[in-house]
């Protein structure tokens, strides 16, 4: 009965979603006021009966309702609850019901926080949400519908993966589905704005406080993938160039570039069209991600089970929205541009070079991405392009966006001499090339030019983020001023993350080794003794426990656990790594495999500011988040002028 | 030229020679690191090039694993039903490596035709099949349609069906 229900009030969703995208733009078209706001109860009423489906699903799970196909396919009874409860988004007909419901959510909370917009606009926005959404149920409900009922009912379930079986899990996909689907929320805006003809500054002020949610979300959501790969996946690696990490990326990168247009439309009321360009592009690179995913394209850790059908409708799905946006865009961005001048050195310059910097990026990891689908598709050829190139290529383009990030923190809006600017930037780059010359010499076990270039980068962002904060928010910590607070902090994240990327990259040490118990293995200062293994009982699998003790100058330093699962239900083994933490360093051990009567194969890492990836990006999400507590001020008409001048 | 039209002009100079630049990198990085999938056949035809790295696809022989007792070196063969070719790894397999399984390895063909493999990978499904293998243990089976035995020709199709 339950299962049915979920399955009726998806429909039910369905329906409102019918009337939301249909009844508002019927009403914007005859000026029809009543039938504008009828949006917002349409937005709830899809929102609460996606609630009350997934609430459904959720449900099944955790009473182990195996009548349920899905059910009976992604979970079993000896299951943990937590994972009874994640392993609804575990496989692919339940996460795009948890993506629908998210879609639904934006939808509301746009409903609920847009009344300084006027009433044509909101209703627009939500019109196209309420389209997006049909697109979605309707895929859920033709080709991956998750309350499928078995005939002949199992009776134990054939258990969730693993891999999944991970507190990471849990939460990746949620958190990263926020992301992904917030961009649904600038893509609506766009298209709205296009729709109305005029876009003006303080909408691009609304717009970008979505953005920067969305972006937030996307940013935790994409390290928490990375941290979860990193230690569950066994060999740690924290990011693959793999399709479906790119896929995430993409809209990550143009999510980046909207924000940046977004606070030029807001606070200059120029490059309108841009904006509105990044904001279509944004969502559909999110959609391509989809289609990506769950197409079966691609092989990948995340790949679901493939079902042609499913491909062919989120294609179709993507040329609709990508089509239809991009004519619209053609035919009306014209009417909301306006041009406001401003010279070569200047804050706005820097931006869209920096915007320009990031367009090319997001098409060079595209390239990589689809390049080797399309030829495979064509019947050329199988290849593939691996790490090697994402990385060559993103080092050369990280050097100039890294550069115009310090400049631009130190320039002003419109105008700016090159006199005025080398006064405020001496400090900051005399400071960062001490940092990126002495650490090397000083702190780290050789010196590379690699090292020192990355050092350099990073060190030139936060000083300059650092610089301008102590100038602008003369104020301190009193009152400080949020919105430049926020964003230094944001972009002191992105140094540290770089860093971080920058030290793992060139000084890891990575070893497979052949130890019997006993045997030590030495990496740097680190002395890895291996006592044994141990065989364990727990829960729902077995595992063989490796013992590892550390030691530094013959001092106990920490012991590792790094287990060999086998699940039950399961044949293959899952490598659990042990892992030993610190800001400036992990110590990672895996078990390989069992070689003879006592020996094991073992892989011993040393992976230096490894936490330094995951540590920016949290800034970074924090940081974003912070500038949207600014509290605006009531301007005066002559503190406006001041404000221009100063910004 | 007007001071406007000045702008313009660097600005878009300026854009024409950055993009020029990212484009000529893009197609360096990705010409060089380019990386081709070929199957046992292909080798033993000795259609793989003789110094780039490539991957090399196809279902572990059955009793070939043999392991090096001192080291981590590792030998199998790898198979698409037709032609077999050596492989020699030297770390840790992945845990899904094993006898009969469709892998995927990449690394260089050595003068002594054995494959030297850089990285062996195995995805984390025990019924899951490579598709560039399964495309290539087709091909072998529709070559070799009198002679192999009629199963492996029905569980490839199987595995391509799925």
């Amino acid at each position: 009965m339950i299962p049915e229900i979920g399955h009726f009030s998806l429909i039910i969703g369905l329906a409102f979603a019918f009337v939301l995208a249909t009844v508002p733009l019927f009403g914007n078209h005859h000026k029809h006021t009543a039938l504008m706001q009828l949006a917002v109860p349409a937005a709830v009423g899809q929102f609460l009966f996606l609630a009350l489906s997934f609430g459904c699903l959720l449900y099944s799970f955790t009473v182990d309702d195996f009548s349920v196909k899905y059910v009976a396919d992604n979970s079993n009874t000896q299951l943990p609850m937590i994972f009874k409860v994640s392993a609804t988004w575990g496989a692919h007909e339940g996460s795009l019901l948890l993506w629908a419901w998210i879609l639904t959510g934006w939808a509301l909370a746009v409903s609920l926080f847009s009344k300084t917009l006027p009433l044509s606009l909101q209703s627009k926005m939500l019109s196209v949400l309420g389209m997006v959404t049909i697109g979605f149920i309707l895929f859920i409900l033709l080709t991956s519908n998750p309350f499928e009922r078995l005939l002949e009912i199992p009776q134990e379930g054939r258990s969730l993966n693993p891999l999944l079986q991970d507190i990471g899990l849990a939460i990746h996909p949620p958190v990263l589905y926020m992301g992904y689907v917030g961009m649904a929320v600038t893509f609506a805006f766009a298209i709205a704005v296009l729709l109305e003809g005029k876009f003006e500054m303080a909408w691009a002020r609304w717009a970008k406080t979505w953005a920067i949610v969305a972006w937030a979300f996307l940013t935790l959501g994409i390290s928490l993938g990375s941290w979860w790969a990193y230690y569950e996946l066994g060999w740690g690696g924290w990011w693959f160039w793999d399709p479906v990490e790119n896929a995430s990326l993409l809209p990550w990168i143009i999510a980046t570039a909207l924000i940046h247009s977004l606070s030029i439309t807001a606070s200059r009321g120029s490059f309108q069209s841009w904006t509105l360009l990044l904001a279509i592009l944004a969502f559909s690179l999110s959609l391509l991600g989809v289609f990506l995913v769950r197409s079966g394209v691609i092989t990948s850790v995340h790949a679901f089970a493939t079902d042609p059908t499913r491909g062919i409708y989120i294609l179709v799905f993507l040329v609709v929205v990508v089509g239809a946006s991009l004519s619209l865009y053609a035919s009306h961005a014209h009417k909301v541009t306006q041009r406001k001048e401003f010279s070569l050195l200047s804050k706005d310059t820097l931006l869209l070079l920096n915007n320009v910097i990031l367009v090319t990026m997001m098409a060079t990891v595209l390239l990589g991405t689809l390049y080797p689908l399309i030829l495979d598709a064509l019947g050329v050829a199988k290849l593939s392009v691996g790490a090697p190139y994402f990385n060559s290529v993103m080092l050369p383009l990280t050097v100039p966006l890294a550069l115009l990030m310090g400049l631009g923190f130190a320039t002003h809006w419109r105008e700016d001499s090159s006199k005025r600017l080398l006064s405020r930037l001496w400090l900051p780059a005399v400071a960062s090339l001490l940092v990126a010359f002495l650490v090397p010499l000083l702190l780290l076990p050789d010196v590379s030019g690699l090292a020192i270039l990355g050092l350099l980068m990073s060190s030139w962002i936060a000083f300059t983020a650092l610089i301008w904060l102590l100038k602008e928010n003369s104020t301190g910590l009193v009152k400080p001023n949020m919105q430049k607070f926020g964003s230094a902090l944001a972009h002191i994240g992105f140094a540290v993350t770089l860093t971080g990327i920058t030290i793992t990259s060139i000084y890891s040490i990575e070893k497979d080794v052949r130890l019997e118990p006993g045997q030590s293995y030495q990496i740097n200062e680190y002395q890895f003794k291996f006592i044994g293994v141990q065989q364990k009982q727990v829960d729902n699998y077995l595992a063989s426990e490796g013992h590892i003790k550390v030691f530094i100058d013959d001092k106990l330093l920490t012991e590792l656990y790094p287990q060999k699962r086998t699940y039950m239900s399961q044949v293959m083994p899952m490598t659990e790594a042990g892992i030993d933490a610190e800001l400036s360093r992990d110590l990672f051990v895996a078990l390989g495999e069992k070689l003879d009567e006592t020996a094991w194969s073992v892989r011993i890492q040393y992976k230096p500011f490894i936490r330094w990836i995951w540590l920016g990006s949290i800034l970074m999400a924090i940081g974003g988040v912070l500038t949207l507590f600014q509290r605006r001020k009531k301007v005066k008409p002559e503190n406006a002028n001041v404000a221009e001048v100063n910004a | 030229m007007s001071p406007v039209r000045k702008k313009r002009f660097y600005m878009v100079l300026l854009l024409i020679v950055g993009v020029s630049i990212a484009t000529f990198l893009i197609v360096q990085a990705f010409s060089q690191n380019m990386m081709f999938f070929f199957s046992t056949s292909e080798v033993k035809q000795g259609k793989v090039p003789a110094d780039r790295d490539f991957r090399l696809g196809g279902l572990v022989v059955e009793g070939s694993v043999k392991r090096d007792s001192k080291s981590l070196t590792v030998r199998f063969d790898l198979t698409d039903t037709l032609t077999t070719v050596p492989v020699e790894y030297t770390g840790i397999l992945p845990d899904l490596f094993r006898e009969g399984q469709g892998i995927i390895s990449k690394g260089k063909l050595n003068a002594q035709g054995i494959f030297i493999a850089e990285e062996v990978l195995a995805k984390h499904d025990e019924n899951y099949m490579p598709p560039e293998v399964a495309d290539s243990l087709k091909k072998a089976a529709e070559q070799n349609s009198i002679k192999p035995t009629q199963t492996t020709t029905n569980e490839v199709n199987q595995e391509v069906s799925k």
